[in-house]
């Protein structure tokens, strides 16, 4: 499958099946989409090919295009423009793989010292009662972690919430335990803690920086837009009060792992400006993400936001461009891209990991596919005790690939979002192998812009 | 070349024959939580 697109100035073809992107000139981007359009290019002679680019190109010399015809040519005979899609055979034998569970998202807390409004958590309780997860039950989580994930050594563990900072101590306990369990089943843990920085001080802030290999940090941007969406539970702003504790914690962090991370709303379509205030705030590692929510939320994004919010993409890109021309770069999570050293071809097909190799787990030790469906009955999996019992629902989530998803199947970003998120798919289309569009078209234009911003520092 | 320049990008077709070992992140753990975000991450093996 070939993508072409025009950003920035840049004529950008992608050849989606091998990952091969080129930047070329007026002549091959008209002529890769004359080929595109050819209905039997395959089975055409040379000969016959180059009459018909000479009759669909009249702009351009002769001369020019048997030019460029010969470079196009080399790249079609090398297999990195209109190669063919090998994966749907070898999808049948990858959905038989054994999965093994390797990372969790440990909710030590279903409270939250915030109330934000568009919280999928439900300010932080997730539809249940308000609870923090006992010692004993998150030692059994890891327990469960280490022998569900068999030979994989890398083990991630997220303590989430609610707001994990009010069960730091438990936090503490579950470090030194994982510790604790590493060198006797050759295992390695990764923390990572998801804070909104109220409760965060030099002693939490030590103990993060030696434990956690990433730090996420709420703040939304600028002190208007935080503000209207991550009250305290009073009522009143939080912007004034975390802003210093996250500087100084993101100071602390040096070159660890950190990111701030913000969520747009339909209050904020301009969210670039949001991305500009953190940036000119210091902070260098920067997500900020469109709200997943019911789409009768006021604040919820709706079909007729998406232009004005792929022209926020664009002028963010460009901004992001100029700050790093001048020496001051700053990452955009959803701009990050790893052309040479990104996943393999399984980890793209396989997407997240929700429900096989990631799990959530609640204060009372149960199991669910992912952070976002806790607190839904229906995708249960089990607990910390029995280990996965609802293995049905498991081989549901473990089929779930850009192959089961049919709008998938003509989009050049799958490969990219390996079919996007289970939980937003499922909230938005009632089923984990719908897609949700709004995001979808979001995610094609981050894609785009990543891949413009690398032509860019080529 | 004269008209393309191709970026230096990895081969996801050999990928099928080496790929596979799982060592890599999940994609939530990073910073997201809310979308899909696979393409921005690092192979265990290719680092």
């Amino acid at each position: 499958m070939i993508h072409q697109y025009k950003n920035n100035g840049y004529n950008i073809v992608m050849d989606v099946e091998s990952g091969s992107i080129h930047v070329v000139d007026d002549i091959v981007y008209d002529m890769i989409a004359a080929l595109s359009h050819h209905t039997d290019r395959k089975q055409t002679n040379d000969d016959k090919i180059k009459d018909y680019l000479l009759e669909q190109l009249p702009q351009y010399d002769k001369s020019e295009i048997l030019e460029a015809y010969e470079e196009v040519s080399y790249l079609i005979d090398n297999g990195s423009l209109f190669s063919e899609d090998p994966y749907e055979e070898y999808i049948g034998e990858f959905t038989k793989r054994q999965t093994v569970v390797k990372a969790l998202c440990m909710h030590v807390s279903h409270d939250c010292n915030l109330a934000c409004r568009y919280c999928f958590a439900g300010e932080g309780e997730y539809h249940g009662k308000r609870a923090l997860m006992s010692f004993e039950v998150g030692k059994k989580a890891l327990d469960f972690l280490v022998n569900a994930s068999k030979g994989r050594r890398n083990l991630e563990v997220d303590f989430f919430g609610g707001e994990p900072l009010m069960n730091f101590e438990v936090v503490k306990q579950l470090v030194a335990y994982g510790r604790s369990l590493e060198k006797e089943h050759d295992k390695e843990f990764r923390f990572t803690i998801t804070t909104n920085g109220l409760l965060l001080d030099d002693e939490k802030l030590d103990f993060i920086n030696q434990e956690m290999d990433n730090l996420v940090l709420s703040l939304d941007g600028r002190k208007e837009v935080h503000d209207r969406m991550r009250p305290r539970r009073g009522g009143q702003g939080s912007y004034d009060e975390i802003l210093p504790k996250i500087k100084r914690a993101a100071e602390s962090r040096k070159d660890r792992d950190h990111y701030i991370r913000g969520t747009y709303t339909r209050n904020n379509l301009d969210f670039s400006e949001d991305v500009k205030h953190l940036a000119e705030l210091g902070f260098e590692q920067i997500s900020v993400e469109p709200v997943v929510a019911a789409p009768d939320m006021e604040y919820a994004i709706r079909e007729e936001d998406v232009p004005q919010l792929l022209e926020q993409y664009d002028i963010l890109a460009k901004y992001l461009l100029e700050r790093k021309r001048k020496g001051c770069g700053v990452n955009f999570f959803h701009f990050m891209i790893d052309l040479t050293g990104g996943p393999c071809v399984a980890k793209r097909l396989s997407g997240c990991g929700s429900g096989t190799e990631y799990l959530a787990v609640t204060p009372d030790g149960d199991l669910y596919p992912c952070h976002q469906f806790v607190g839904m009955s229906d995708f249960l999996m089990g607990n910390v005790d029995t280990g996965v019992t609802n293995t049905v629902l498991q081989d549901s989530f473990k089929l779930c690939n850009v192959y089961s998803k049919t709008e998938c199947r003509d989009c050049f970003a799958r490969m990219y979002c390996s079919g996007g998120c289970a939980a937003n798919a499922y909230n938005l289309s009632g089923d984990i192998n719908g897609v949700y569009e709004i995001g979808c078209a979001l995610q094609r234009k981050r894609v785009e812009c990543a891949i413009m911003m690398k032509a860019a520092q080529d | 070349m004269k008209h393309i320049k191709t970026l230096q990008t990895r081969d996801l077709k050999k990928s099928m024959k080496k790929g596979g070992c799982g060592e890599c992140k999940t994609s939530c753990q990073s910073a997201c939580k809310t979308s899909c975000t696979v393409g921005n991450q690092s192979c265990e093996k290719a680092q």
